[in-house]
């Protein structure tokens, strides 16, 4: 099949949009499942949902089969839950996955089903204390406001339990796009992609994850039903290339945004497979795609359980760097997000069982 | 009939206009206001002023309406490896900025992302805690060089947070300080259509409010109305704030007490909102009431000054919140006022 396309078209980003504009907090990715599957389904050989959440599907490249080969995007996104509603009709809320406060205060939410315009309220500056201003708001002291006024009309519209996420719409900005749940919608939208444009030679086993920001727990699962050969993750990781304070050169950028997919060598979870690190850096450098590998260190992709899943399974992580993840709104490049979809594609379909030897 | 009023502030809500560079919110509030009074300037530092004859003899007295119409925001200060740091203009809190989407004001508009840079790229000791403006910053998603083409250090920075409603009643957005009290005034002009009044009205949209004062201050001399109202929010109730300084959202504005108010404007106001049946909340305001009154009230020779408050919720924020019927409250108030005011009403202003 020909290599996905380098500039992002009309559709694709259209997708985007739709998929990172969804909300899918780890534990309800319904409404990015729903999604997912209306792309896929006209594609796929086989479509099916686990006992987790995981959309699971087989797509058959052309040519004869080489291996069987796991693809896994997370669907979930951070986020937070309703967890009870005060007498005064706000909503008091709990983070779901790693947010931290200070990105909290003053930011726009959707509530439920329904995406309920709400906000969690922030103390007027002029009504602070002296050293107030210095002291992190902890989420326990925030609350939602939906702007109902009492308990009894709060709970008609909301209960505990509902999920909510920032209210970030989608937005493009030059070469790059700035949206809510970059991470890991980018890797969703590589991953259906694939799934539509299948590389050659391989049985393609796409996993649609589920709470991969609470514990990465969909995915031990789809590997265990799958039971693949190799397994590439495809994720988004922080670009924290922002100039120092002090004009020192950032040594710590983790990736840098414009520079290229990110190859992992190891991350906090899991060492990448030798030769599937060999055979993608073998693969962008012949192909001419720009490439970078992710400093090494913490951070954890779905990598970190399928490697150990069943007798252990030749893996690999690769993904679009994006800034400020886990927050009201990330920055990615979209030539970062075309070529991770390039690299992926032209990886796959040179991947043989000899790239998985141990010597 | 079109709401003249909401339509306006939707609008407003939409567009940048800091505190000295109010044009964008200046031009929208003329076009609204043009079928609605008399005369129309602007002042040289920027205010709109808006005359409404009144029906008394000439020479009349004149009741100046202040709302101002600068918003709070930022400047760029210095271009960093395709980013920008910026400095404040108004009064931030900065711990509502990190993840709020701006607008840069360089050579041409740019959508862009409010930040908090990772840890290690800022000051040991301010990576716990909120993170200070200075150490923020603005990335607008394009290469450093196109940056450095299209932006320059003083370019503004607006918040650029899209408005939305909550049910009925309630707005929320950025710069509702103070365009929500700018609405109020328009929905008096609307209906001041179909009633007359002794005294001349100054609308006055100002600016400046958020630094100096100076709209205010300035327009006060130049137009020395007999009387002066200013109308700004205040703060609304909410889980942590003291009762005793906010009032409840959706319940009516507040009539402020204090030095910068006279006593006879505060008890004209007071009187205005019984006749017509608006609630109107005590709000004491001990010394500076933080409001365009300030410099209304030591313009020239001296102006009685009054001030009245519409409740916001999470001002200085880009989820300012305000209740559409407290704003409707404001303008039918004020209306009665300005149309109430006798031929002799200052007369009755003397102080003992």
């Amino acid at each position: 099949m020909p290599a996905p396309a380098a500039r992002p078209t009309r559709a694709h980003l259209r997708l985007l949009q739709d998929l990172t504009e969804a909300i899918g907090v780890s534990g309800a990715e319904g409404p990015v499942r729903a999604i997912v599957r209306k792309q896929v389904e006209p594609h796929a050989d086989t479509v099916k949902v686990d006992a987790l959440g995981n959309l699971l599907v087989n797509r058959r490249g052309a040519g004869r089969v080489r291996l069987r080969v796991m693809v896994s995007a997370h669907m979930d996104e951070v986020g937070m839950m309703v967890v009870s509603v005060s007498s005064e009709g706000l909503l008091k809320f709990e983070a779901v996955g790693s947010i931290d406060d200070r990105q909290l205060l003053g930011k726009p939410v959707w509530v439920g089903a329904d995406r309920l315009p709400g906000f969690i309220g922030a103390k007027p500056i002029h009504l602070m204390g002296e050293d107030e201003t210095g002291q992190t708001v902890k989420v326990e002291s925030m609350s939602i406001d939906i702007g109902s006024g009492s308990k009894t009309a709060a709970e008609a519209k909301v209960k505990p339990g509902d999920r909510a996420t920032f209210a970030t719409r989608f937005r493009r900005l030059g070469p790059s796009v700035m949206a809510k749940a970059l991470d890991d919608r980018l890797g969703v939208a590589t991953l259906i992609e694939l799934v539509q444009n299948p590389p050659d030679g391989i049985e393609l086993l796409a996993a649609f994850t589920v709470q991969e920001e609470v514990g990465l727990r969909g995915a031990r699962a789809a590997a265990f039903s799958l039971d693949p050969q190799a397994a590439l993750a495809l994720d988004c990781t922080p670009a924290n290339d922002l100039p120092s304070w002090d004009g020192e050169e950032n040594i710590a950028y983790n990736t840098r945004l414009g520079n290229g997919p990110a190859i992992y060598a190891a991350d906090g979870r899991s060492l990448a497979h030798p030769g599937l690190l060999e055979h993608f850096i073998h693969t962008a450098e012949s192909q001419g795609l720009p490439f970078q590998i992710r400093q090494p260190g913490g951070g954890a992709t779905d990598a970190g359980v399928i490697h150990v899943a069943r007798s252990g399974i030749p893996s690999l992580s690769l993904s679009t760097p994006a800034r400020y993840p886990h927050s009201a709104a990330g920055i990615a490049s979209l030539s970062d997000w075309r070529d991770t979809a390039r690299l992926a594609h032209a990886a796959l379909s040179t991947l043989t069982e000899r790239t998985l030897r141990r010597s | 009939m079109a709401d003249v009023m909401l339509t306006l502030l939707k609008d407003l809500i939409r567009l940048p206009g800091l505190s000295g560079h109010e044009r964008p919110a200046q031009e929208r509030i003329q076009a609204a206001w043009e079928p609605l009074v008399d005369e129309l300037s602007l002042s040289p530092i920027g205010s709109l002023h808006a005359l409404k004859h009144g029906s008394g003899e000439s020479p009349r007295p004149s009741v100046l309406v202040a709302t101002h119409m600068d918003a709070i925001g930022m400047m760029v200060s210095v271009l960093d490896h395709g980013l920008l740091r910026v400095a404040e203009i108004g009064g931030l809190e900065p711990r509502v900025l990190p993840g709020q989407p701006v607008t840069v004001h360089g050579r041409r508009d740019l959508p862009g992302l409010l930040i908090q840079p990772p840890a290690h790229a800022i000051p040991p000791d301010d990576r716990k805690g909120p993170v200070a403006v200075k150490y923020l910053m603005v990335d607008v998603g394009l290469p450093p060089r196109q940056v450095e083409r299209l932006v320059r250090p003083g370019d503004l920075v607006s918040f650029a947070q899209e408005p939305f409603e909550q049910g009925e009643d309630r707005l929320v957005g950025h710069s509702l300080d103070n365009r929500a009290s700018v609405a109020a005034l328009t929905a008096c002009l609307v209906e001041l259509q179909q009633r007359s009044h002794h005294w001349d009205l100054w609308a006055v949209a100002t600016a400046q409010e958020e630094e100096t004062l100076g709209g205010a201050l300035t327009s006060a001399f130049a137009l020395r109305p007999s009387v002066a109202v200013a109308v700004d929010v205040t703060w609304a109730r909410a889980p942590g704030l003291p009762e005793h300084r906010t009032f409840p959202l959706g319940e009516g504005p507040t009539n402020a007490w204090g030095p910068n108010i006279h006593p006879g404007v505060h008890k004209a106001l007071k009187e205005a909102a019984e006749r017509v049946e608006v609630p109107l909340a005590l709000e004491p305001l001990p010394a500076h009431s933080g409001t365009d009154a300030f410099a209304l009230q030591i313009a020239g020779e001296g102006i009685p000054t009054g001030v009245l408050g519409i409740p916001l919720l999470n001002m200085h924020t880009p989820v300012e919140a305000v209740s559409i019927a407290d704003i409707r409250r404001t303008g039918r108030l004020l209306a009665e006022f300005v149309a109430g005011l006798p031929a002799d009403f200052l007369q009755t202003l003397t102080l003992d």
